[in-house]
């Protein structure tokens, strides 16, 4: 039975890990070629990504509209979630629907939308629509992680500083403040991880005058391929695993996935 | 500080700026899409305000037709295949260390976050002559000679449960961690082989998550739009890609915007239907 156990295991980890391995050989082949196993061994095509300027540009075009994007979504998210917590108004959690909604539908449907919207208005292909645009799209996770994080706080704790005279601002710089600060900080690695990552909405809102990594990709796949596309993508599975796996140190990853820590 | 009804019109302020970005970036863009779906489509990519179904006739053709059958039948192939393959691995998981547990859950987050760009060329490297499984089965003596493995509907279906398994992971865990671990002790004590217990007893316990779950990874599997174009053969394509095509490429907006419409319309029905799975479950 244990056998039987490990070999099911074995076998999704290397479904898994199968593809993501042959893109690690061939980000290291020493000539253009996507030649698996590797021929030869080098990193140049890591250093393609700092050193050419159209890569270059691309990374920093992605690590600017991921570090804008996440820290919108959780402006939007902070307030939402506290009021949601702090207040009992019911129609309020229209908002919370409308936060979760563009994670839900198909992506293409808000892509569509804030299309259409931004050539109606007259902005499209401006770089800061594609801020919005990803802000919006991605503040279901920071919203999710905020009601956890929340719902967890002992309310009895925010009653005793109330009843020793602390307003509202106070309670919150001194007390939710520091329980949040977990759900906070892995709500904006979540949005920041998965903007880096986007391609439909970048793509439809600024595709033609801007290019982030997955455009990028996208072209490099249709217009001739080269190893450092596969460089990328190790780059990117490593930022998300350091990413990931910080929250995991630092926080409570089984719990913020919504497992209880009491069952275990 | 108990949770209170507003008193004050101040004690609103916190709602204004998340209330206003979601309507202004959120509302108003779908009611835009709304809009344009019933606009008359000019020549050369333009479009005027109308109110017209010219748009939605479109659907009726039998090239539509095959495409949003095709489209329905890829996301349920992939649902059932993500399912299959994930209550059981979720079900070994949950029951695992906790810092096995955490090590998966990383590995699985890193895996949902990687681009679809980067999906897609991860398996049509692993499909291709050069660089692909095909040189493993020759170099096994399983196969003659190297053979590209794309476009398929095969490679876009592995490409797309590849893509789904991790989400579905994370949909069914929070459910199986919180089962009740003396539900199969009790059956083993009475004789129950695991594979049985799990068949007999964790499956029918969960019947109503998995249904939910696999209306999730439907969703999900329905929003797919790379994978199809850069692993399949146009017969391949699905709703969202084209959906996309006639957006950028024909630059036929409202056709597009009509397709989104009818695509949300759908996805609603069916998280109506997976909430309403989820609540039965805690009704029982």
């Amino acid at each position: 039975m244990i056998a039987l156990r490990r070999l099911f295991l074995t076998a999704v980890a290397l479904f898994l890990a199968l593809p993501l391995i042959v893109v690690a050989g061939v980000s290291v082949n020493q000539r253009q070629s996507l030649a698996f196993p590797p021929q030869g061994f080098s990193l140049s095509w890591y250093g393609q990504i700092f050193t050419n300027p159209e890569w270059r540009n691309a990374l920093i075009a992605s690590l600017t509209l991921a570090a804008f994007s996440a820290l919108l979504a959780l402006a939007i998210a902070l307030p939402l979630a506290w009021f949601l917590w702090r207040r009992i108004a019911p129609w309020a959690n229209i908002f919370q629907l409308l936060g979760i909604a563009p994670f839900t539908l198909p992506p293409v449907i808000t892509a569509l939308g804030l299309l259409t919207f931004w050539a109606t208005t007259g902005f499209y292909g401006q770089s800061w629509t594609a801020v919005i645009s990803h802000g919006i799209f991605f503040v279901t996770l920071p919203l999710v992680t905020l009601s956890l994080g929340f719902s967890a706080i002992d309310r009895s704790l925010v009653e005793a500083a109330a009843t020793m005279g602390a307003d509202d601002k106070t309670v919150f710089r001194t007390v939710v403040l520091p329980l949040i600060l977990p759900y906070l900080v892995s709500g904006y690695a979540f949005a920041f991880v998965l903007s880096l990552n986007e391609y439909i909405v970048a793509y439809m809102t600024v595709g033609f005058t801007m290019e982030t990594l997955p455009i990028k990709i996208f072209n490099a796949l249709r217009y001739g391929y080269t190893p450092t596309m596969a460089s990328v993508t190790v780059l990117f599975l490593g930022v998300a695993a350091i990413v990931f796996g910080l929250v995991a140190r630092f926080g409570d990853l089984p719990k913020l996935l919504g497992a209880m820590s009491e069952d275990r | 500080m108990r949770r209170e009804p507003p008193q004050r019109p101040a004690d609103y302020g916190p709602l204004l700026f998340p209330a206003g970005m979601l309507t202004l970036f959120f509302v108003v863009p779908f009611a835009t899409m709304i809009a344009v779906s019933f606009f008359q489509r000019e020549q050369g990519g333009f479009y005027t305000p109308a109110f017209v179904f010219d748009n939605y006739a479109r659907f009726l053709s039998l090239f539509f037709g095959r495409v949003l059958a095709f489209s329905l039948f890829l996301a349920v192939a992939v649902a059932v295949a993500c399912v299959v393959i994930g209550v059981p691995f979720t079900y070994l998981l949950s029951r695992s260390k906790r810092n096995i547990q955490i090590v998966w859950l990383v590995a699985l987050l890193s895996i949902l976050s990687l681009s679809e760009v980067m999906i897609g060329f991860a398996w049509s490297t692993l499909f291709s002559r050069t660089a692909g499984l095909t040189n493993l089965f020759v170099w096994l003596g399983l196969m003659e000679q190297a053979q590209a493995l794309t476009p398929s509907f095969g490679a876009v279906m592995t490409a797309m449960t590849y893509q789904a398994l991790p989400y579905t992971v994370l949909v069914l865990y929070p459910a199986l961690v919180r089962l009740d671990p003396t539900l199969t002790e009790a059956a083993r004590t009475l004789g129950a082989s695991p594979i049985k217990a799990f068949f007999t007893v964790v499956v029918p316990a969960l019947r109503n998550t998995i249904l939910a779950t696999l209306i999730m990874v439907f969703i999900f599997a329905l929003g797919c739009y790379l994978l199809p174009q850069l692993l399949g053969r146009p017969q391949h394509w699905t709703l969202s890609v084209l959906i996309t095509d006639q957006a950028i490429y024909q630059s036929n907006m409202p056709f597009a915007a009509a397709m989104a419409v009818f695509l949300v319309l759908v996805s609603l029905a069916l998280v109506g239907l997976a909430l309403y799975t989820g609540r039965q479950k805690e009704a029982k």
